[in-house]
């Protein structure tokens, strides 16, 4: 086991390398030059400009700017916003913990509704509840986020008026954050309205960011019990007589749940993308709208370190469900 | 069901002893999430909002709704004979904020006003690169390092401003957001802790507002100055809630989650306008959205061809089609909110028949252009390839092939201040302090040529008039010279006039002597909410 954890920590460092060339490489590639970018409608004079050029390291050949780049991001330096001269890094610690309770929430939604959903799709196949489940899965899995969710909005905000339009609470309250999670944070200051007002501005986002997650979950779930429901075993099991309840629960779901378990690890990729969406629409305060807003204001550095952070993220995500399947899945491990 | 009741009862109990609690608060829905709190080197509209207009002030400022200057944290001043020396009586008494980061031991006085200047000015002040990469954009883009020779200290509450040569905008560009005054005390006390930067997140101004706190990217508190120098505000809590989507903003407003917000889309313009809690402002914006042709390039260098051409447009159908009712018809360059504005000259006539007769008496047969469509939406031209195209079919119809071309925002604007472009360019410009001399001398002006007279126009008459305009002091004798250089302009048709926007503020009903800026800020200085 040992062997295989460092097998694939090692392959980390070639994926590292390269994402940190792409995202380096992206941002040099958009066209546009980044001191003119900054500087409005009256534009720099030519020796401020040499100047600029010279401060940011923008004059040294590309290689150099790359290991420069490279080097300052070893010792954890992410560079400073060219909008907010404030440390990338400290511009995403304030933000991350929002993209990671919405996340969160997504994906709870997405899997307390999934897995059900999926198994009884299954266990019925071909019946009306597994064939409207199976549509609804398709359409959720194709739907446009931006239009789902001004769709939510515009419904249940708009003209039913049952959820905040967006934020992530109430104005009224105003408690200065301690986990950054806002959940936690309300419930740490003992202010139940202000936890209800959070929970409440939870609802659409969840719902927007799990739909994709979801239908996944479901489709991959159903697919999988249908595997499973068709083995030996299971047969073996009804023969003996054991209770269909007993026979889904027990012999099935333990072994379908595998492949499952690898498909949420993997939806976490997903939801880092979908939050960037998703967050614009809501004005969520987290990474994917700081990412949206920073490449309207052709913040080249926020870019750049926000990709090769969001990456590192995915890629140990990744990693410790990997790892996790290995723990659950021994067949991997020998391999 | 017991549990769930008890719930419901507390939670309405808090609720309760909020609303008791709640103080007098007026939500804004603002746009964009500021850079920081400092006026001076930051550039946006929205930057400018959450700093300059709430917690900062300026000597001179716009009185509210025109472009009009008017005493401010300078209570008059006197302009010398030869109109180089301004100078400034400061209003006695003014008082700096309070906060838990820094407690004013003094008054505002003349240290201050040098101070907010030279960290601008001078390369030397140790403030003048206290941010990593900073810009006074405004500063050098308004040409003050040209203009200023010295700013002295007369007495404590006296400053003297002498110019290098007469510069009637000067007052004008006092009252932009970058000549906001900052506390020379407080960055002295900055300094001596070894904190810079904080200067910029942690703001201290004389202003209606002071910062409580800012949540990145989420939300901006404020309160009321008690020590206001102008007395303290009807409301008490100030709040920009950022929602950068404008369909979203438009949906809190319906939904009360805020007071009043700017930029509605306009597609949402017809359901704000029909919700009875809500009224829309609308004026004029101080913007022109125009078509530079390059003057210097046969056959753009003759006045007749450019004057057919521009007859060949139908700018009423692009104003419809493109501006979707957000856009007016610009006969001028200056748009009518500003003074010395010209309504005697008259409109563009659309009459395809005379533009095609008058090319061919100008010898101008089978003519085959470039046409630079604007890449990027913006309140002057809100989608340049439509704009384009529209063109493209009017010209056809006159035999003009036009040749759409665009590239990325910045090479875009690169490109077409060369002098050997072809064809002609679309572009714009957003007024930055409301007086005349921002557009006519920016923009067309002899020396403005391969920087923003992407006409590369220079017409002897128009300079002179420009000139003398920029130096004389007096208003009336300003307006003359201005209407006489609309004049010109109109004759030679440098450039299409095409549209100004039309802005819009949607608020609610309770929103009390809410006032549109003609410059686009938004101030909260005097609203009050009707309870």
């Amino acid at each position: 086991m040992l062997n295989y954890v460092l097998r694939r920590i090692a392959l980390l460092v070639p994926t590292i390398i390269g994402i940190s060339i792409c995202a380096f490489a992206f941002v040099r590639v958009l066209p546009g030059d980044p001191i003119l970018a900054m500087a409005g409608q009256h534009g720099v004079t030519p020796e401020r400009y040499e100047i600029l050029r010279e401060q940011f390291g923008y004059n040294l050949p590309i290689w150099q700017q790359y290991f420069n780049y490279l080097w300052d991001v070893m010792q954890g330096d992410f560079g400073i916003s060219l909008a907010t001269k404030r440390p990338v890094i400290n511009e995403f610690m304030a933000l991350f913990p929002a993209t990671m309770e919405l996340a969160f929430v997504a994906l709870l939604f997405a899997v307390i509704i999934g897995i059900p959903a999926g198994i009884f799709a299954a266990i019925k196949r071909g019946s009306w509840f597994d064939q409207v489940t199976m549509g609804v899965a398709l359409t959720g899995y194709s739907m446009p986020i931006f239009w789902w969710g001004l769709l939510l909005i515009i419904f249940f905000s708009g003209y039913l008026g049952w959820t905040p339009v967006s934020g992530r609470i109430a104005l009224t309250f105003f408690l200065k954050p301690i986990t950054g999670f806002m959940l936690i944070d309300t419930l740490l200051y003992g202010n139940w309205a202000a936890f209800v007002s959070a929970l409440r501005h939870l609802i659409l986002p969840a719902i927007v960011l799990g739909t994709i997650p979801l239908a996944v979950i479901a489709r991959q779930t159903r697919s999988a019990m249908l595997e499973v429901l068709g083995e030996d075993y299971v047969r073996t099991a009804r023969a003996k007589g054991m209770s269909p309840n007993r026979v889904v629960n027990v012999h099935a779901l333990r072994n379908a749940l595998i492949p499952v378990v690898t498909t949420i690890g993997l939806q976490v990729g997903l939801l880092l993308g979908g939050a960037i969406l998703t967050e614009t629409i809501f004005t969520w305060p987290g990474i994917g709208k700081w990412m949206i807003d920073s490449i309207s204001k052709r913040d080249y550095v926020v870019v750049q370190s926000g990709l090769l952070i969001i990456a590192l993220i995915v890629m140990s995500v990744n990693l410790i469900v990997d790892l996790l399947y290995a723990l659950i899945n021994p067949r991997i491990r020998v391999q | 069901m017991k549990l769930m009741k008890t719930l419901m009862a507390a939670t309405a109990m808090v609720a309760l002893a909020a609303g008791a609690a709640q103080a007098k608060q007026l939500v804004y829905c603002s746009e964009a999430s500021p850079a920081h709190f400092d006026p001076g080197p930051v550039t946006g509209g929205n930057d400018f909002d959450a700093s300059a207009h709430t917690i900062f002030e300026r000597l001179v400022e716009f009185a509210p709704g025109s472009t009009e200057v008017i005493p401010a944290l300078a209570e008059s001043w006197d302009v010398s004979e030869d109109g180089k020396e301004y100078t400034f009586h400061l209003r006695p008494g003014v008082k700096w904020q309070t906060l838990p980061y820094f407690t004013p031991t003094r008054d505002l006085n003349a240290d201050d006003v040098i101070f907010s200047f030279e960290r601008q000015w001078k390369e030397d002040n140790a403030w003048h690169n206290y941010l990593e990469g900073m810009t006074w954009d405004y500063f050098q883009g308004m040409d003050m390092p040209k203009y200023i020779a010295s700013i002295d200290k007369v007495d404590d509450l006296t400053v003297k401003l002498t110019l290098t040569e007469p510069n009637a905008p000067m007052l004008a560009n006092l009252a932009m957001q970058f000549a906001s005054i900052v506390s020379k005390e407080y960055a002295d006390q900055l300094e001596a802790s070894g904190d810079m930067a904080a200067f910029s997140t942690q703001p201290v101004g004389t202003g209606p507002f002071q910062l409580v706190d800012y949540q990145l990217d989420t939300v901006i508190r404020y309160q009321a100055f008690p020590d206001y120098w102008d007395g303290k505000q009807p409301i008490d809590d100030l709040i920009f809630a950022i929602t950068t989507d404008a369909s979203v903003r438009a949906q809190r407003l319906l939904a009360g989650e805020c007071d009043i917000m700017p930029y509605p889309a306009p597609a949402d313009l017809e359901a704000l306008k029909a919700d009875e809690d809500l009224v829309v402002q609308e004026q004029e914006g101080l913007n022109i959205g125009y078509i530079s042709y390059n003057t210097t390039e046969a056959p753009f260098d003759n006045p007749e061809v450019r004057k057919a051409l521009t007859m060949a447009i139908d700018k009423a159908a692009i104003i419809e089609a493109v501006y979707q009712g957000a856009g007016q018809d610009a006969k001028n360059l200056i748009p009518p909110t500003m003074w010395s504005y010209d309504d005697a000259i008259p409109a563009d006539v659309y009459d395809p028949e005379a533009a095609k007769a008058a090319l061919e008496a100008a010898g101008v047969t089978n003519l085959t252009t470039d046409l630079w469509a604007i890449p990027v939406s913006r309140p002057y031209n809100p989608n340049g390839q439509r704009v384009a195209e529209l063109i493209q079919a009017d010209w056809a119809k006159v035999g003009v092939t036009a040749n759409i071309v665009t590239y990325e925002w910045t090479e875009y604007r690169e490109r077409g201040k060369q002098a050997d472009r072809k064809g002609p360019f679309m572009i714009g410009w957003t007024g930055d302090n409301g007086d005349p001399d921002n557009f006519f001398a920016t923009l067309f002006s002899c020396s403005a040529i391969g920087v923003s007279n992407y006409s590369s126009w220079c017409n002897d008459d128009f300079e002179a008039a420009i000139s003398a305009a920029k130096t004389s002091s007096d208003p009336a004798e300003r307006t003359e010279l201005y209407t006489k250089a609309q004049e010109i302009f109109k004759a030679e048709e440098p450039a299409i006039t095409l549209a100004h926007s039309r802005v819009f503020m949607p608020m609610k009903k309770t929103v009390l002597n809410y006032v549109m800026s003609p410059l686009g800020s938004h101030s909260f200085k005097g609203v009050d909410v009707q309870e």
